[in-house]
């Protein structure tokens, strides 16, 4: 039986390499192939989507369109009128987590949200993107956010550090979530899947948690797509409206 | 005929303008009922799948915290030679950072920096509309 984790390994495509040796840093992998898979995809769903641009949406305009509002939306919602401008970016990063998550699904397939690099990858030009909008539109104001009004003055050598510690913590709590959620499900899924062969006739008793979990894990990767989104959107709303 | 075409053009004037105000009766009442649309959308989680969200958001928050003060504390102790202190210190206060943030978890309060505020702005929500918001994942 596979490794459980053998899914998550990064094999070069091209060039080949031997196996043990170094991969170099250009070698197009299966991970980069999923990610441009999920680019294409996307670039594809909308040229056809919106392809008619019809007053009244057909059924594939109505998809897209639901798409667009429900991201929209979140911005409005979140962040205000002034968030609009940063919608191209929040939707990109919605529809590439979200289909990198749904398409990692699909068998013999690879999620390429499921490795930290990427999340991290992510999640630090979210907070680095977020703290320079901070400073340019507040300046060294924004660092009175660290420190809560009418909080008496003497707290305030434990509670900057708390509040600055907190808001470094970001990137971190933000990557690790979408990690550890796409990976822990996908071994969950290998493992109890090698128990159905395991157990022979019995098998069939994980064979129907497999398939209960294999649900769990579509809502799962969606939900995480939604919320790796609307965090963005409030660390953004922190940066432009600065409460 | 002159006459039978100045009727034939209020006509359409006319029918052009049922027509617009047609849309604007659909338009207002699309509005209407956007919220409500919109709220349905989001709000169908399930209980079992939201504990464990949240469950879930606890544990990583607690050890992101941890890990980043710890982090700054031995970037501190590099920097200015002072071996365990900083780190000891930053250990606790990444501590207590992470227990505030799981308080704001399980309060529902939102992600903004600053614990007042969230609070004082999860009051005055509740003054307004009088329902607890649930913790978002």
């Amino acid at each position: 039986m596979a490794s459980p984790v053998q899914q998550f390994e990064v094999t070069p495509i091209f060039p080949t390499v031997a196996p043990g040796a170094e991969i170099p840093f250009y070698a197009i992998t299966n991970s980069t192939v999923m990610m441009f898979a999920a680019v294409a995809v996307s670039l594809l769903f909308f040229w056809y989507t919106t392809r008619k641009r019809s007053m009244v949406p057909g059924r594939w305009q109505s998809v897209g369109e639901m798409t667009f509002e429900f991201i929209a939306n979140m911005i409005r919602d979140n962040v205000g009128k002034e968030g609009m401008k940063y919608f191209p970016f929040i939707f990109t990063l919605f529809m590439f987590v979200f289909l990198g998550n749904m398409m990692g699904m699909l068998p013999y397939s690879f999620t390429f949200t499921s490795h930290i690099a990427v999340t991290a990858g992510l999640a630090v030009f979210i907070f680095i993107g977020v703290t320079i909008i901070g400073f340019t539109r507040h300046g060294l104001h924004f660092f009175r956010m660290f420190f809560p009004h009418g909080a008496p003055i003497a707290t305030a050598p434990i509670l900057i550090p708390i509040e600055v510690i907190s808001y470094l913590s970001r990137p971190f709590s933000l990557s690790v979530r979408l990690f550890a959620n796409m990976t822990v499900g996908h071994i969950m899924l290998k493992v109890l899947a090698g128990f159905v062969v395991a157990l022979g006739v019995f098998g069939f008793v994980p064979f129907v948690v497999v398939a209960g979990i294999t649900v769990l894990e579509f809502f799962i990767g969606a939900l995480q797509a939604y919320v790796f989104t609307i965090l963005t959107c409030i660390y953004l709303n922190d940066a432009i409206n600065m409460h | 005929m002159p006459q039978g075409d100045g009727r034939a053009r209020f006509q359409m004037v006319e029918d052009e303008r049922r027509n617009t105000q047609n849309l604007a009766d659909i338009d207002a009442r699309l509005r209407a009922a956007r919220p409500v649309v919109s709220d349905d959308g989001n709000g169908g989680r399930s209980g079992r799948g939201q504990g464990l969200g949240i469950a879930f958001r606890i544990t990583i928050e607690l050890v992101s915290t941890v890990a980043v003060g710890v982090g700054i504390g031995w970037a501190l102790d590099g920097w200015l030679g002072t071996k365990p202190i900083f780190m000891v210190i930053f250990l606790f206060l990444g501590g207590a950072a992470g227990v505030m943030n799981v308080y704001r978890v399980v309060r529902g309060l939102d992600d903004s920096v600053g614990l007042g505020q969230a609070l004082e702005r999860k009051k005055q929500a509740k003054d307004q509309d009088g329902a607890d918001d649930p913790p978002k994942l």
